[in-house]
């Protein structure tokens, strides 16, 4: 049955103010109704004045993602009753946005390229915070915060173009890696990012999915409903065209029973702001390299795979990492960084900003002039991001090699070891001289054992073969 | 010249909501001068009411714009002056801290909503005070006080820290015994502030001149027509033929559109106030809340209780303009008409250098006689257009009628506050005190 998905996502812009006054975005760390003034308070008589970085920022992702900008646009009030709206009203855009009609390009679930079309993006201000206290604290009021009140968001809304949970996923990594390097948004901050889901089933009706505010859980969120609207619909029942809210913890829609569908918004012009000319903001709009064109600028100028770099582009710290490392073996550093680096990181939850490129750096040279092996190479590199994980100084891996002795063992040692191994182990000489292969094998095993992994495989089968080679002459 | 300035006037007429009894000033022009503000205007440290026993006990942590500018020169602010609840009113009988009574009479209304700042002007308490003009509401009791007031052009005075009752008409403005008090007041409030987005970089600074000699006149037909009392028409007619005897060209001439000007004003002024207020939900300001409910329940009750009766028919009527299939039919079309009344002003404004007729159609009102609320909307048929349109308008005291002060309303171009105040200061030069 074909699947039909559009999103509505919300990302805060990373301005240094907010959208209508100047209070500072950057109140995560601080205590509640510590960022507020008359403005985001909505005090009486307070009124708001446009944060035109925001708008630039706006402008930005709107070129970035092919939309025609509007000659002018307005805000609009969006009427409704929540204490975390403090003015009764939110500032938004409503029949005249920022810009409208883009087009985005991901890969489809068969890895051919597909457009999803972007209806419009629009400017619009954060509500504040209800802390709710629940279980044993359970308290019979709600508490409200308004550090978030007034933070700018973008709503970009998509046309019901995609087709699968993992599409969206894709889609909307794809955003967020584009907001990046237009560097106008942080995904790391808690609730930067907070989507909407229309899904439906080809034939049948549409439910909207709220308050999804991860990118896992837009696809577990919607993953769930196709399962539950499937089940529906195979037990005869109709699906019910409605909101559902997710939850994240449970990983499962609810009905909310809100009659929200009845809800007017009374939407009207903002009177307290003027019409924006924001067509002539455009010309002054440059934007940075884009993740596409990076990707195929490190393909032409490093001469890495297809594969790299996408990985490698896929994330702009990753990739402005991977090029303070590229030095003078790219495909080499690629591989380290691409294959290697990356799921180290994941395994410890580490982000790559933690990671001192000249200690990669100074990794990389170690292995590229074959001083130490991949796999003491990989020892180093573990040795170093635990130390980082446990909150200590990270060692220069090839301190770390030196600690350890795990430069390569080359010269006596190396002769000594693969004489040692052939001496002590008779009956594999013995076997060796009778045709089995692997006891060939055998003795490298040992010989790498008795090193630690510090000489190279192949070239210790190399020598100890020599050696059972002179013992038969 | 900084000191403190002491506040005894007796408060006949119920002028202010909040007085204090000395106020500390600074140096300026308008050092140790009493002044009142209109409750509407937040005052830091000082209760701002507007007039509802929603804010009761509200005290603004900060000042706004205007009161940065009086203090900034010098200003003793003694008080906080009665209006009608969030400016919603001709009378100042809709105030939640009883009505202001008109100083010439008790026995009849000051006018509104500005009736505290004016009976407190035209009772002595105060030289010059602070007024807002949404449909009227500095000029209306300008005229029934017998005293001046002007409501600049839009967007030349901010807004800033003024509790909005509708966003796109409202300014705020002096009130004065005098025009040259008024001019004063002006020079000091008209400077731009980047905090209101809707305000222009027009300063004032203009010493008032009475030369009008050739000036052209223009006297709209319909400001004399249906429900302008005779009594009243005649007395402007007699005060324009003064500033004719000085000089002045008059003319007919017509505006037509005015025939929507309230219906356009009242959508439009509802619909913005039934959002404006949405903020009083009893969360952040206003009395506290007693029993815990669900705050559903609770900011309904809250609201229900606290505001007046004609700021819930506002809310209602202007919630209802709005409302999904309804804004094409009400909010739009006002805007539409409000659009009309704004380019009749422009093309006749062409011709001549002001318009000039009554500023109200009748004198004072003896209180309760306006029961019915549409009798006291019609009232504002002759002030609510230059706030449509955004143009200054200046009302000057023109005369009496059966002992009560009228007004003389004159209406100009769009940043042309000066030419008002001029004509104005001509006619106070020539004209029967």
């Amino acid at each position: 049955m074909k699947v039909i998905i559009g999103l509505e996502i919300h990302c805060q812009l990373n301005t240094d103010t907010k959208l209508f006054c100047g209070c500072s975005t950057d109140y995560r760390d601080d205590p509640p109704n510590t960022h507020v003034c008359p403005v985001c308070l909505a005090l009486p008589g307070a009124l708001p004045r446009l944060n035109t970085k925001a708008v630039e920022y706006a402008l930005r992702v709107a070129k970035a993602l092919n939309l025609e900008v509007a000659e002018e646009c307005e805000f609009s009030r969006k009427n409704y009753f929540y204490p975390d709206l403090p003015k009764g009203y939110q500032i938004t855009q409503y029949d005249r946005p920022l810009a409208e009609r883009g087009v985005v390009e991901i890969e489809a679930d068969d890895g051919t390229p597909k457009e999803v079309r972007i209806t419009r993006i629009h400017l619009e201000e954060d509500p504040g915070r209800l802390v709710h206290r629940s279980g044993r604290d359970r308290a019979g009021y709600s508490l409200v915060d308004y550090n978030r009140s007034g933070i700018p968001l973008i709503e970009i809304v998509t046309e019901p173009d995609l087709r699968s949970p993992k599409e969206a996923r894709r889609f909307l990594n794809k955003l967020r890696n584009t907001l990046e390097y237009l560097e106008v948004f942080d995904g790391e901050r808690e609730g930067a990012i907070r989507v909407d889901a229309n899904i439906s089933l080809v034939g049948h009706n549409r439910v909207e999915c709220k308050n999804i505010s991860s990118y896992k859980g837009v696809e577990k969120a919607l993953t769930f409903e196709i399962t539950r609207q499937k089940n529906q619909i195979a037990r005869g029942h109709e699906i019910t065209r409605e909101t559902r809210h997710f939850n994240e913890g449970r990983g499962i829609t609810m009905s909310s029973r809100s009659k929200e569908e009845e809800t007017d918004y009374r939407y009207f012009p903002e009177p307290d702001l003027r019409p924006l000319r924001v067509r002539d903001w455009l010309d002054d709009i440059t934007l940075p390299e884009l993740p596409d064109a990076r990707k195929a600028r490190f393909v032409a100028q490093y001469g890495i795979s297809h594969n790299h770099a996408r990985t490698l582009t896929g994330d702009m710290k990753l990739a402005n990492f991977y090029e303070k490392v590229a030095g003078d073996d790219p495909v080499l550093a690629a591989t380290w960084v691409a294959d290697t680096l990356l799921g180290e990181l994941n395994y410890r939850d580490m982000k790559i900003d933690r990671v001192p490129p000249a200690h990669f750096a100074d990794l990389l040279a170690l292995v590229r002039v074959d001083a130490i092996t991949d796999r003491s190479g990989v020892d180093a590199l573990r040795t170093m991001l635990d130390e980082g994980a446990a909150g200590e100084e990270m060692e220069l891996p090839s301190a770390v090699v030196d600690r350890f002795g795990l430069r390569k063992a080359a010269g006596d040692e190396f002769d000594e070891v693969a004489a040692q191994v052939v001496e002590a182990h008779p009956d594999a000489v013995a076997d060796y001289h009778n045709g089995k292969g692997g006891a060939l094998n055998f003795l490298v095993g040992q010989a790498m054992r008795e090193t630690r992994g510090r000489a190279d495989a192949r070239d210790l089968g190399r020598r100890i073969k020599e050696l059972l080679e002179n013992k038969e002459a | 010249m900084a000191g403190t300035f002491h506040f005894d006037a007796e408060d006949r007429s119920n002028a202010f909501i909040t007085r204090v009894e000395s106020a500390t000033f600074g140096d300026g022009r308008l050092a140790g001068i009493p002044l009142a503000v209109k409750d509407n205007i937040s005052t830091r440290g000082m209760q701002t009411t507007c007039g509802s026993r929603i804010l009761e006990g509200y005290i603004p942590p900060y000042d706004a714009h205007v009161v940065e500018l009086l203090r900034e020169e010098g200003a003793a602010i003694v008080g906080k002056t009665n209006l009608d609840e969030f400016g919603m009113g001709t009378t100042t009988e809709n105030s939640g801290f009883g009505p202001t009574t008109n100083p010439h009479d008790p026995a009849r209304v000051p006018g509104g909503s500005s009736g505290g700042s004016a009976a407190a002007v035209a009772a002595g308490m105060v030289p010059m005070a602070l007024g807002t003009d949404t449909g009227g509401s500095i000029r209306c009791p300008a005229a029934f006080c017998g005293i001046v007031g002007l409501k600049p052009t839009y967007g030349r005075v901010s807004r800033y820290g003024l509790i909005a009752y509708s966003n796109s008409l409202e300014q705020i403005g002096p009130m004065g015994r005098s025009v040259a008090d008024v001019g004063t007041l002006m020079e000091v409030i008209c400077r731009h502030d980047a905090r209101d987005s809707t305000s222009y970089d027009r300063g004032y600074a203009h010493a008032p001149s009475g030369e009008i000699r050739g000036m052209t006149i223009g006297i709209p037909a319909e400001y004399f027509g249906e429900g302008v009392d005779p009594a009243v028409a005649e007395c402007v007619r007699d005060a324009i033929a003064t500033l004719e005897s000085a000089g002045a060209i008059v003319e007919e001439c017509s505006i037509p559109s005015m025939e929507y000007a309230l219906a356009a004003y009242y959508v439009t002024c509802t619909s913005e106030a039934s959002s404006n207020l949405a903020r009083f939900d009893g969360v952040r300001y206003g009395p506290g809340v007693g029993t815990k409910r669900s705050w559903h329940d609770e900011f309904q009750e809250f609201r229900g209780e606290h505001f007046g009766r004609e700021v819930q028919r506002r809310v209602m009527l202007g919630t209802f303009a709005l409302s999904a299939g309804y804004y094409g039919k009400y909010y739009a079309k006002a805007q539409v008409a409000k659009e009309n009344v704004r380019r009749d002003f422009l093309r006749v404004l062409k011709s001549v250098d002001v318009i000039a007729g009554p500023t109200m159609p009748t004198i004072a009102f003896r209180f309760g006689e306006k029961s019915d609320p549409l009798s006291m909307y019609l009232s504002d048929v002759l002030t609510v257009p230059a706030n449509l349109a955004g143009v200054p308008a200046i009302s000057v005291p023109c005369g009496r009628v059966e002992g009560m002060p009228v007004g003389l309303q004159i209406i100009g171009q769009h940043f042309a506050d000066e030419v008002v105040v001029d004509v104005a200061f001509a006619f106070e030069q020539e004209g029967p005190a």
